[in-house]
């Protein structure tokens, strides 16, 4: 079902990072076609 | 190693805070700045919701930050802080100060070397009582400003009063458009306000500094050379310490703690003997989360630039010191997971000295306030940087699970510091943290500080720096 759906990834600096987000939803087949990690404060 | 070389302790003399409240500022942070020209309507709106200079000194977090209020007495103080002010609160602190706008614009105006300032005359004349010594800035009616405001200069206001224009450096140059010099300028202001504050109640020279660390964050630079620097020195010049250079250390947020290992590195090798690390305020994170605040019927809170300066020298006996043998820096290797930073930035090092995590008397994470992240959904910042310090305690067999929130409560802090960037992270601390060393309330605190490398687009790394301080019993 979520294979090639496609995501867009947004990580945050104190919580889980953009990178590690879109390694998870790629091993699970999912299309990750934008990451970022982003700082609130 | 050769003896001589092994990292060892390098003393702080002291360390002073200050907030300088510019609500009129807030329009020109880089947030308001582009929704205010999206949506005009909003400026009034934001313009209700601007503190007083009397609100912003009795707000809590401001008392800590100024050293009038222990962090861990905040926890006692009724939410919201913006509505339970401390009634006994003053501008100045143990080892800080709050500053008024007006205050601002006329060290602006002694800050200004190239005469881009122009203030309004009757404005300036019933203040310049105020005014530094110096080179007189230029006065003209409100009129001129008006009309130098329609040809593109940067108007300074008092309320709704026009007081000051601010021209840009160069016609076609971005990198010296008025707003970024005002962000600039900011910056040296700031840094040197807390400088000269320090060297004053240390009673020091400003001629005894030989070298000055800025670690604000504007780059400063031009004529191609973007990030140009050396900031330092034009702050240096500016409190008048005559026989100092300087330079920029700069990593986002993690700056000052970087700039701290880098002046203690310079005592021990004795190419300096008294160094200042400085930065002043980020006028670009003024009103960062006002639409949040709007929303929530709160005063705009990020209505304040930070800034502070810290003097090191070599270490006397007793005295609070950083331990240069606990430096620790976050390596590429290490991933950017919370995990991996609590491990290269407080294991890691704690693990250099004998020391496990259960150790450490006092943590100084990022210490962003949760009363002015949490309205936009960025929670409670400290919190989380202290539960994954607790739970890699626990990782470690160090504590058990159903601990966490004593490790927490006993090794941890509310935040209470402006979302000012490089301020709150870990630096904002050092105050405290030499009071308590001095009274013996703590033996030690590991300062703990992060830097979004990856906001720069030229890596997904984030940064970090730490570092222990502690008395100099050896």
């Amino acid at each position: 079902m979520q294979k090639g759906k496609k995501i867009i990834a947004i990580g945050e600096r104190d919580g889980v990072p953009g990178p590690v987000i879109a390694e998870c939803l790629e091993s699970a087949g999912y299309d990750v076609v934008f990451q970022v990690t982003e700082c609130f404060v | 190693m050769v003896d001589s070389l092994k990292p060892r302790r390098v003393g702080i003399e002291g360390v002073f805070y200050s907030l300088t409240h510019v609500p009129d500022l807030v329009r020109y942070g880089s947030k308001p700045w582009r929704e205010l020209r999206r949506q005009p309507a909003l400026e009034a709106q934001l313009a209700m919701h601007l503190r007083s200079f009397a609100a912003a000194t009795a707000y809590a977090p401001h008392q800590v930050y100024i050293g009038n209020i222990a962090p861990e007495k905040l926890s006692e103080i009724d939410k919201p802080w913006y509505e339970k002010l401390i009634e006994s609160a003053t501008a100045d602190g143990r080892f800080g100060d709050l500053v008024e706008q007006d205050q601002f614009y006329l060290q602006l105006g002694s800050a200004d070397r190239f005469d881009l300032l122009t203030f309004e005359e009757s404005w300036f004349r019933t203040r310049a009582a105020n005014y530094s010594p110096g080179r007189m800035p230029r006065l003209s009616s409100s009129a001129d400003l008006e009309a130098r405001c329609a040809k593109g200069a940067l108007g300074l206001y008092s309320g709704e009063r026009l007081v000051g224009a601010l021209e840009h450096g160069h016609d076609e140059d971005p990198n010296l458009a008025a707003e970024v010099l005002l962000e600039n300028l900011a910056a040296k202001i700031g840094a040197a306000h807390s400088l000269r504050a320090i060297l004053d109640r240390l009673q020091l020279d400003p001629g005894g500094i030989d070298y000055v660390i800025s670690c604000s964050e504007e780059a400063v630079g031009d004529r191609y050379n973007r990030g140009g620097g050396n900031l330092a020195k034009a702050i240096a010049e500016e409190v008048g310490c005559e026989n100092a250079s300087g330079s920029d250390t700069k990593a986002f947020c993690a700056g000052p703690m970087y700039a701290m290992v880098h002046g203690a590195s310079l005592i021990q090798a004795g190419v300096a003997q008294k160094v200042a690390v400085v930065a002043g305020g980020s006028l670009a994170k003024l009103g960062m989360k006002f639409e949040s605040h709007l929303k929530k019927h709160m005063p705009i809170l990020e209505d304040v630039l930070g800034s502070f300066a810290a003097v090191l020298a070599p270490a006397k006996p007793g005295q609070p010191c950083i331990r240069l043998d606990s430096a620790a820096f976050h390596p590429v290797r290490a991933g950017a997971s919370p995990q991996a930073l609590a491990e290269s930035l407080a294991e890691k090092p704690l693990a250099k000295l004998g020391m496990k995590l259960t150790d450490v008397d006092r943590y100084a994470v990022e210490l962003h306030n949760a009363e002015i992240t949490a309205p936009s959904g960025s929670g409670d910042v400290p919190r989380t940087n202290y539960l994954t310090l607790a739970a890699l305690a626990v990782m470690r067999g160090q504590i058990q699970r159903n601990q966490m929130e004593d490790f927490v409560r006993a090794r941890g802090m509310l935040g209470y510091a402006p979302t000012q960037g490089h301020i709150p992270s870990a630096i904002v601390y050092l105050g405290h943290a030499l009071d308590g060393l001095r009274s013996g309330k703590i033996r030690q605190a590991l300062l703990i500080a992060k830097g979004s490398l990856f906001l720069g687009r030229m890596t997904q790394l984030s940064d970090g720096c730490s570092f222990l301080v502690d008395r100099n019993e050896s």
